[in-house]
């Protein structure tokens, strides 16, 4: 199992945000978590990436417990994630932000940096020639060395992608990736997306847009309140009464 | 009257104001570092004052030579960064100006209070042995090092913390650490300005590395501007030399100074140097041209 999530409880104070939640992401799937606002769904990223640590229970990923690693580890060990409210580095280049995600691939030393010796030289040069190649997968190429901050919602999204990417994860987070998205984006988006997974990532998307989510992923848990109701294929989640509910409340009898 | 005599009258009375450049640049680079890296810290002017201790010390009563005291200048403050950077970086904003600050100020009370520092009467008699290549060279060893670093996976991981902690903690930086590698480099450097500084004013004393020094280092980097390494020198430049020119204005060059200041702060908000604004300017220029 790829990701694995045991009893998380999540608690801030008296507020119990997550209840008991369990599920698995497997390896070389798109797996989705839905679930209506306040649900619980952005804390379950924060959770897995290690900015927050769970109440109780365990989370491991590649079967190693992560639950009490730093963050930049976690990236280090190969998850990557993008943002609901975007946090692209808006005074960088697009190159530069993808740069800044092989932080922890550049392997030189203090001298080799200050003398601008081959070592330096060499890995400086791939990075900028991989984080091309990144940022021609979600079609940015051409403006490689635009400030990021020129870029629209839409094209800030795809850059962090790339450089989410550029941390050579094996399991990629998407925290609602179409949000604020027009539908000729999404679309362009969906196609990115599969194509990502085709070159062997492994996708987690928290997302809003059900034509979205029930389009690309292979199975979906949905959260309410803080406790996982449903999980299975799409068309399981369709059709599942208790979902129906939660989204759009109980049928007078 | 030959170039040779008109020179050396110049030299003569203006060289503690060319020195005073050179070492006011080192410690405008020294906070455009921890700036860089998102950090308000005003403890450079203390890390100044220990390094500027330390050296002084190590010529007056140790007679060590001049290239180890100015070592030992700036490795002590870097030490002491270490160790009060781990506690205090955790702090963000407003309130590690004031942690900082807070350290300045415990810094100047010891130094006014231990014997082997001379009390609030300071040192005196500190030989006069810094020649101006040395600030050349120290300072021109600084900027080319400071220049390659933020060419290096460590600036940008600086400039990555500036701009989103959070989202440079998940690009795999380790934002503590590189927060504690800032502050430390600009310990060493503020440090070094202090031997450099100590060694041509014969005499230094508690109150010279206070609360004032520490905004006087502030103003130097904010002033010139700190999206790059240009900026703080020509702050520290401008700022070293105003006083000067404005020597004619007798009592009112204090109230110039500051009217400059806030003018500067008003409507270049980044700063004088500010590649992007010049740019902006430039192009808006040429294509009135082309019209």
């Amino acid at each position: 199992m790829l990701l694995q999530l045991k009893d998380i409880n999540k608690n801030f104070g008296g507020l119990q945000v997550l209840q008991g939640v369990n599920f698995n992401v497997r390896e070389g799937e798109i797996f989705g978590l839905i679930g209506p606002n306040g649900a619980g769904k952005t804390t379950v990223f924060n959770l897995i990436t290690g900015l927050l640590r769970a109440s109780s229970g365990s989370i491991s990923f590649n079967d190693e417990d992560i639950g009490t690693v730093a963050p930049h580890k976690i990236t280090e060990r190969g998850i990557a994630r993008t943002f609901q409210n975007i946090r692209v580095f808006k005074e960088m280049t697009l190159l530069e932000n993808v740069v800044v995600g092989m932080h922890e691939h550049l392997d030189y030393g203090v001298t080799s940096m200050l003398f601008n010796l081959g070592g330096f030289r060499k890995a400086e040069k791939e990075a900028r020639e991989r984080a091309l190649e990144l940022l021609s997968w979600v079609r940015l190429d051409h403006k490689a060395h635009m400030l990021a901050d020129s870029l629209s919602y839409g094209e800030q999204r795809k850059l962090e992608f790339a450089r989410a990417l550029a941390t050579k994860p094996k399991l990629l987070l998407l925290d609602e990736p179409v949000a604020g998205m027009n539908p000729a984006e999404k679309t362009e988006l969906m196609s990115e997306i599969v194509n990502i997974k085709q070159r062997g990532f492994s996708i987690f998307m928290i997302e809003h847009d059900m034509r979205f989510v029930m389009g690309l992923c292979e199975r979906i848990a949905v959260l309410n309140f803080g406790k996982i109701i449903a999980e299975g294929t799409p068309d399981q989640i369709k059709n599942n009464q208790e979902v129906i509910e939660a989204y759009l409340g109980k049928e007078e009898a | 009257m030959g170039f040779m005599e008109w020179w050396d009258g110049f030299w003569a009375t203006y060289n503690t104001v060319i020195f005073s450049i050179g070492v006011n640049a080192m410690l405008a680079l020294s906070i455009y570092v921890t700036l860089s890296c998102g950090l308000l810290s005003l403890a450079n002017a203390a890390f100044m004052g220990i390094g500027a201790y330390t050296a002084s010390l190590l010529t007056m009563q140790f007679e060590m030579p001049f290239p180890i005291a100015l070592a030992a200048g700036g490795v002590l403050p870097a030490l002491v960064a270490l160790v009060i950077g781990i506690p205090t970086l955790r702090l963000s904003g407003v309130y590690l100006a004031m942690a900082t600050l807070g350290f300045g100020e415990v810094v100047r009370v010891i130094v006014l209070n231990l014997d082997i520092t001379g009390g609030p009467m300071g040192l005196n008699g500190v030989p006069p042995i810094t020649e101006w290549w040395h600030i050349v060279l120290i300072l021109g060893v600084t900027i080319y090092a400071l220049a390659r670093l933020r060419r290096s996976k460590t600036g940008r991981a600086f400039e990555a913390i500036k701009e989103d902690e959070v989202a440079a903690r998940l690009m795999g930086v380790n934002v503590a650490g590189y927060k504690l590698l800032a502050f430390v480099i600009g310990a060493a450097i503020a440090g070094v300005a202090g031997g450099l500084n100590a060694h041509y004013t014969f005499t230094i004393g508690p109150n010279n590395y206070g609360f004032e020094n520490a905004v006087d280092i502030l103003t130097m980097a904010v002033f010139g501007g700190t999206s790059n390494l240009i900026g703080p020198m020509i702050g520290s430049t401008i700022l070293s030399l105003l006083p000067e020119v404005l020597r004619h204005f007798k009592d009112f060059r204090l109230a110039i100074n500051g009217l400059i200041l806030i003018l500067v702060v008003l409507y270049l908000p980044k700063g004088i140097w500010d590649p992007r604004r010049i740019r902006a300017v430039l192009g808006r220029n040429a294509e009135k041209k082309v019209k």
